[in-house]
């Protein structure tokens, strides 16, 4: 696991990051509407009473440390995890019980932590496996050809050869040509170099204007401050802090992610827990 | 000369192994299912062609036209229910309940059967017909035809697998079962396809091996089981070619030992399966991964 990255005097500092260009329009129906979910793993309680609304053509962004219940969120959207409690309602339709290859027809998409690409299957069967059941849309694999480079002349080359930078972008790739309107990205700097994680978010504004709403999680604080609309902080499995980055002090979001009591207490740069 | 004779005739019967073994490890490669009931299925295909050719008076060879399609339906539908209900209890639970499938098999082909044993009656014109090379090394047509259908049938997976996308979606669900339903991929339907496919090939070597000998209710598990996992370990797992090599070496390692003596021919294939399982655990074409 790498540690968080936490310059946040830097990023929060920056005038607003919002490169999502307009601000959501306020009437307008959520895409995304997750109320009072509560995730059990086992005994363990990963998320409790959890809510949230994501507009189309956003980029909301879940922050928090290690075990916070981020990446369960996350699972829980795509499907993969039962709610003890709660509803998923995307685009007006309760989908909480819906099993994982409907949501993806229904239009979330998910670009798993880890990446999980099919290891022996070429960059463009992996593509086509995530085309196999598609909505129809803008996406295709020669689309993504275009988005990313390096992609077409190597796509004939075993995935689990890629380097991990590389694998993300297919990973991307794969969730993108299912043709979504809702994409969660889980963790996608997760074992990056800090500039392969920035040339991934640089493809954040191209997937926007082609009408994508984003959902992320991020360990990498600084990193979600920059490309989000609205920041959401977890702490073992509760809210704790809320909105826009240009709204929120460093202190605030510092607070939020360690908790209240750590934050006034002991030292807090040694990271969480 | 029965040297080179014992080594031709092992080639052939090896074809009919790599059709057994096939479905065997499909199964394995992508569900992680070891299926005992396996070899019982070949049985039952055999006698349903048996029923087949009585009812409709098709020719004998042609049968599996009709016995293939309803295995392969067969196989979704038992996928689907019962092994896909013992997978979601592990996979320990596949195991008792495939030894389970295969008992009630062969208990009922007994109690309603009986233990006689068949054949499928394939026309006397292809069952004697053969051709003679060399001296004394006389090699049957039929047996040619199955080692044929054999190819064949492994050509044709190993196609479907590279190149379809049915092929490439149970590719992608050997890989990673939760990242290919989160591509949109149904992996209970994937399953299902592989195991029609698996049921497909199993009934078309029970068949194959009704027309080439006798079989009877219990010979499921007593050798066809057997013949087909000692060929897919000794070729290798998930390597279609390799269970077609590790089923000829099988058949060639069975028929020196007949030719040593009437009674060896089983022993000689355990015995190098046994030596592959010592010398070399991945089999002769393994790597170390998976389908």
């Amino acid at each position: 696991m790498t540690r968080p990255w936490l310059p946040w005097a830097r990023s929060a500092a920056r005038p607003g990051p919002a490169p999502a260009g307009q601000p959501p329009a306020g009437p307008a129906r959520p895409l995304l509407e997750v109320r009072d979910l509560t995730v059990h793993h086992g005994q363990l309680r990963a998320l409790t009473e959890v809510s949230l609304t994501v507009h189309p053509g956003e980029v909301y962004a879940i922050i928090g440390a290690n075990g916070a219940g981020k990446s369960t969120l996350l699972r829980t959207l795509a499907g993969l995890h039962a709610p003890t409690s709660g509803t998923v309602v995307f685009d007006g339709a309760d989908v909480t019980g819906l099993r994982p290859d409907r949501r993806v027809a229904a239009g979330i998409a998910m670009v798993p932590e880890g990446r999980r690409l099919f290891g022996s299957l070429t960059v463009e069967e992996n593509l086509l496996v995530g085309a196999a059941y598609a909505r129809p849309g803008p996406w295709s694999p020669e689309r993504v050809y275009e988005l990313f480079g390096w992609m077409r002349e190597r796509r004939g080359q075993r995935a689990a050869l890629l380097s991990g930078g590389e694998q993300q972008a297919v990973a991307i790739g794969r969730a993108l040509v299912a043709n979504p309107r809702l994409l969660l990205l889980d963790e996608l700097s997760l074992g990056l170099a800090p500039a392969v994680v920035r040339r991934i978010y640089g493809m954040l504004p191209d997937l926007l204007a082609a009408g994508l709403t984003v959902l992320l999680v991020e360990q990498d604080v600084s990193q979600a401050l920059r490309v989000a609309t609205h920041v959401h902080c977890l702490l073992e499995g509760r809210t704790t802090l809320r909105g826009a980055p240009g709204e929120l002090t460093a202190a605030a979001i510092e607070d939020a992610y360690f908790g209240l009591a750590r934050a006034n207490g002991q030292g807090t740069r040694g990271g969480p827990r | 000369m029965s040297w080179v004779n014992a080594v031709i005739q092992g080639i052939l019967l090896g074809g009919l192994y790599a059709l057994f073994a096939c479905g065997l490890s499909l199964m394995f490669g992508v569900m992680n299912v070891i299926n005992l009931a396996h070899g019982d299925l070949a049985v039952v295909a055999a006698y349903l062609a048996l029923g087949v050719i009585t009812i409709t008076h098709v020719p004998a060879q042609w049968s599996f036209l009709i016995v293939v399609p309803v295995f392969a339906a067969l196989g979704y539908a038992v996928q689907r229910t019962l092994i896909q209900a013992s997978l979601n209890r592990g996979v320990l639970t596949t195991l008792l309940v495939t030894f389970g499938l295969s008992v009630v098999i062969e208990n009922a082909l007994l109690q309603f059967l009986s233990a006689n044993t068949h054949s499928i009656p394939v026309s006397a014109a292809l069952v004697s017909a053969s051709f003679t090379i060399g001296s004394g090394i006389t090699i049957a047509y039929l047996d040619l035809v199955i080692f044929g259908a054999a190819v064949i049938v492994l050509l044709g997976l190993q196609y479907f697998l590279s190149s379809s996308k049915y092929g490439r979606l149970i590719r992608a669900v050997a890989d990673d079962r939760e990242a290919a339903q989160i591509t949109g991929a149904s992996h209970r339907h994937v399953f299902g396809i592989a195991a029609a496919i698996a049921f497909g090939t199993v009934a078309l070597a029970g068949i194959a091996f009704g027309t080439y000998s006798q079989f009877d209710p219990t010979i499921g598990t007593d050798q066809l089981l057997l013949f087909a996992f000692e060929a897919v370990v000794i070729g290798g797992l998930g390597s279609l070619w390799g269970t077609l090599i590790g089923g000829v070496l099988l058949g060639v390692a069975q028929q020196i030992g007949a030719t040593i003596g009437t009674n060896d021919q089983v022993l000689a294939g355990q015995l190098f399966f046994l030596a592959v399982l010592v010398l070399r655990p991945q089999g002769v074409m393994g790597s170390r991964g998976t389908a």
